[in-house]
């Protein structure tokens, strides 16, 4: 199950944190977090409540970079 | 400009403002300086300070918001105050031009892939159209499409003819017909009048979003430059803050038991420029930038290239192998030559052509459009197709046989070999042999022009792989100057063939191999880079390959080679640039050469200055 969010952050750095971040997050198989188009696309593992890991997501990333944000 | 950078851009000027005002007031030799120039200092840096406090109480102790603070407050410590506020000053001058350069390039790539399609216009029971979201288009409906708007969705005419310009997707503006029953694609753009469509896909699975997402994710598939740096950038900010650490106390340490002066301040001063130096971001963004700009110019050329790494690999190519049917040839039979005519050309080719006038066969098809003057049924008495071989018939009055050898020695006419062992079609006339027409597959007016200009940008080799006869496929090879020429091949010989060119080439060259995408699909899975050609509207061959030409132009493949150079080009530049002048940098900061001034310039001015040759990557106009 892959899904893209569209996300807000300032600078390159800082999404590559959000990735390792997101990536980190538990129910996530896989996370890209492409800087140029800013977007996000997250793999999720089997059986997961996708809304549930997407909060964990937007958690985690908050604690890396604190001026971000993922339109859910 | 959105609220954020105006914002900034204001605090900005104030604080400029502020700083020229106290330099003319002579401020610091005043006692009260720490205070005064702490009102620009927190005017210019307020949001950074908190977004340091914040990082610091999560943890996150090597943001750059961190390391400015810190080279900041070491600053103001060290009593250098208008260096401190310089310093932040300076940091969000080159942040607001960061921010700028990557919007604008955002915006310009987001305009070369304009094909996204904002609205259709939906006709109701009524007959009447109503403007809508393409989304909300089902398969089935009918939508209108206008005079200089793009096609939104799939879908076949059925209603009026006009003419497309397939620019956005194909990169060339190559005016194409369309008529009632003609399937068109999304993206297009309707220059002549008004159509009636009956949409066949779903706006997300239509050509012109599929295409889209392609694009955009793109960049998703990462190159090993990219990794490189991303894994460059998770231990630089450490070590060089180590290294700050290490300026700031081991040299006073030094002096301390060599009991000389301590000299404290000018090493933690030092060390301060350090920190401002460590921040990896230049290279971070300006990386995945020039990538993304490659991509957006690349699919500007009408070619969409799947992902980063494969441009990486693209720029490395030193083998090029492709399929002849289709690919350097048009892949359609055309009538090339006559031979042995017994009556005028024109003669020969008006009994074939009436004779064929009803066959489905591509060749007899052929020989009709050769003709192109209209068929006069009234001339036709009688047709029999045989199966395979030919066709006999009562044609002009006259009985005419046309086909292959074996049919006209079964009607006992003698007919000698040619040459040429092409196809060949018989002409018989009244049961006499009157000559014969050479049907073949035409080179594409390009193929010769690729094959030179891939020779001239250090191509080791060429290599042709085709089902087609071995002597067909020589006669190809040497009017296009291939190196290497392989015929007579099955699809699973094929792969085999190519399977053992990579295995005898260098390992670290790069082969690409070039088909169609239908039939060559395994073999484009199993080169380096596959590359699929005449993709327009084919589902199939844009699945299968790494790189996708949307038209048929073989010197396409010359063009995406090109773009793929310059697009590395521009990163290796990037990646000298940044490190090297970092590296200048931090040297000059350990010897005390360098000021905080110098740092700033290593830090944000690299970046914009890197970001700003990244952007060069988007344009390719002059490579095409």
């Amino acid at each position: 199950m892959k899904k893209t969010y569209k996300i807000d952050v300032d600078c390159a750095n800082c999404a590559n944190k959000m990735q390792e971040a997101a990536k980190k997050t538990e129910g996530v198989k896989d996370a890209v977090v492409n800087f140029m188009t800013l977007k996000m696309i997250v793999e999720f593992e089997e059986g997961t409540d996708e809304k549930e890991v997407m909060k964990n997501i937007l958690k985690n990333c908050k604690k890396v970079e604190d001026d971000c944000e993922i339109y859910l | 400009m959105n609220k954020k950078a105006r914002l900034i851009l204001i605090r900005i000027i104030i604080c400029v403002i502020i700083l020229i005002t106290y330099h003319f007031l002579n401020i610091d030799e005043n006692a009260y300086a720490l205070y005064l120039y702490l009102l620009p200092y927190l005017l210019i840096a307020y949001d950074i300070l908190i977004k340091a406090i914040k990082g610091i109480i999560k943890g996150q102790i090597f943001d750059e918001n961190f390391l400015m603070f810190i080279a900041s407050i070491g600053a103001f410590f060290l009593g250098e105050y208008h260096e401190s506020v310089a310093v932040m000053l300076f940091y969000q001058v080159g942040e607001m031009f960061q921010s700028y350069a990557i919007r604008k390039s955002r915006k310009n790539i987001s305009e070369l892939m304009d094909i996204r399609p904002d609205y259709a216009y939906l006709l109701d029971e009524n007959n009447e159209a109503n403007k809508v979201d393409p989304y909300e288009v089902n398969v089935g409906d009918i939508i209108l499409v206008k005079v200089g708007d793009k096609i939104p969705l799939d879908g076949i005419i059925i209603e009026g003819e006009s003419i497309l310009n397939t620019a956005a997707l194909t990169g060339e503006s190559k005016p194409l017909n369309v008529k009632i029953n003609d399937e068109v694609i999304s993206g297009c753009i309707n220059m002549y009048s008004t159509l009636k469509i009956k949409v066949t896909k779903a706006f997300e699975e239509s050509t012109a979003s599929r295409i889209l997402d392609l694009v955009e994710n793109a960049s998703s598939n990462k190159s090993h430059s990219e990794e490189f740096i991303s894994k460059f950038a998770r231990f630089y900010t450490p070590i060089v803050c180590l290294g700050a650490v290490l300026l700031a106390f081991l040299p006073p340490l030094i002096n301390l038991i060599l009991n000389n002066d301590l000299n404290f301040n000018t090493w933690l001063y030092r060390a301060f420029t350090f920190l401002v130096i460590s921040c990896p971001c230049a290279l971070v963004i300006s990386i995945p930038l020039s990538f993304f700009g490659g991509i957006g110019g690349a699919s500007n050329a009408g070619i969409l290239v799947k992902g980063s790494n494969y441009l990486e690999t693209l720029s490395k190519t030193k083998y090029v192998a492709f399929d002849k049917t289709g690919t350097m040839t048009k892949g359609i039979f055309e009538v090339s030559c006559y031979h042995e005519c017994k009556i005028s050309e024109e003669e020969l080719l008006e009994y074939a052509a009436y004779a064929e006038c009803l066959s489905n066969h591509p060749i007899g098809q052929s020989i009709v459009k050769k003709y192109g003057k209209k068929i006069d049924k009234e001339r036709v008495e009688s047709i029999k197709e045989i199966s395979g071989m030919g066709v006999v018939g009562k044609v002009l009055g006259k009985e005419v046989i046309a086909g292959n050898k074996k049919l006209l020695t079964d009607y006992d006419i003698k007919v000698e070999d040619c040459f040429d062992e092409s196809t060949i079609v018989y002409v018989a006339i009244d049961s006499k042999y009157v000559g014969h027409l050479h049907i073949a597959d035409t080179i594409k007016p390009t193929s010769k022009k690729a094959i030179k200009a891939l020779k001239e940008m250090g191509i080791i080799k060429t290599i042709m792989l085709t089902g087609d006869k071995n002597k067909t496929a020589n006669n190809v090879a040497k009017e296009l100057n291939i190196d290497e020429v392989y015929g007579e091949l099955l699809p699973n010989q094929k792969i085999s063939k190519l399977e053992k060119i990579i295995q005898d080439k260098n390992q670290n060259d790069v082969l690409a191999f070039i088909g169609d995408g239908i039939n060559d699909a395994p073999v484009i899975a199993r080169a380096d880079v596959g590359i699929s050609m005449g993709a327009l509207g084919s589902d199939a061959a844009i699945e299968a390959a790494d790189v996708v030409l949307m038209d048929d132009d073989p010197y396409k493949i010359v063009t995406a080679i090109k773009i793929a150079k310059k697009c590395l080009k521009i990163v290796y530049e990037n990646i000298y640039f940044a490190i090297g002048i970092k590296i200048i940098c931090l040297i000059l900061g350990a010897l005390g050469y360098a000021s905080m001034w110098l740092a700033i310039f290593a830090d944000t001015g690299v970046m914009v200055i890197a970001v700003l040759n990244a952007i060069r990557a988007l344009y390719v106009r002059n490579l095409k």
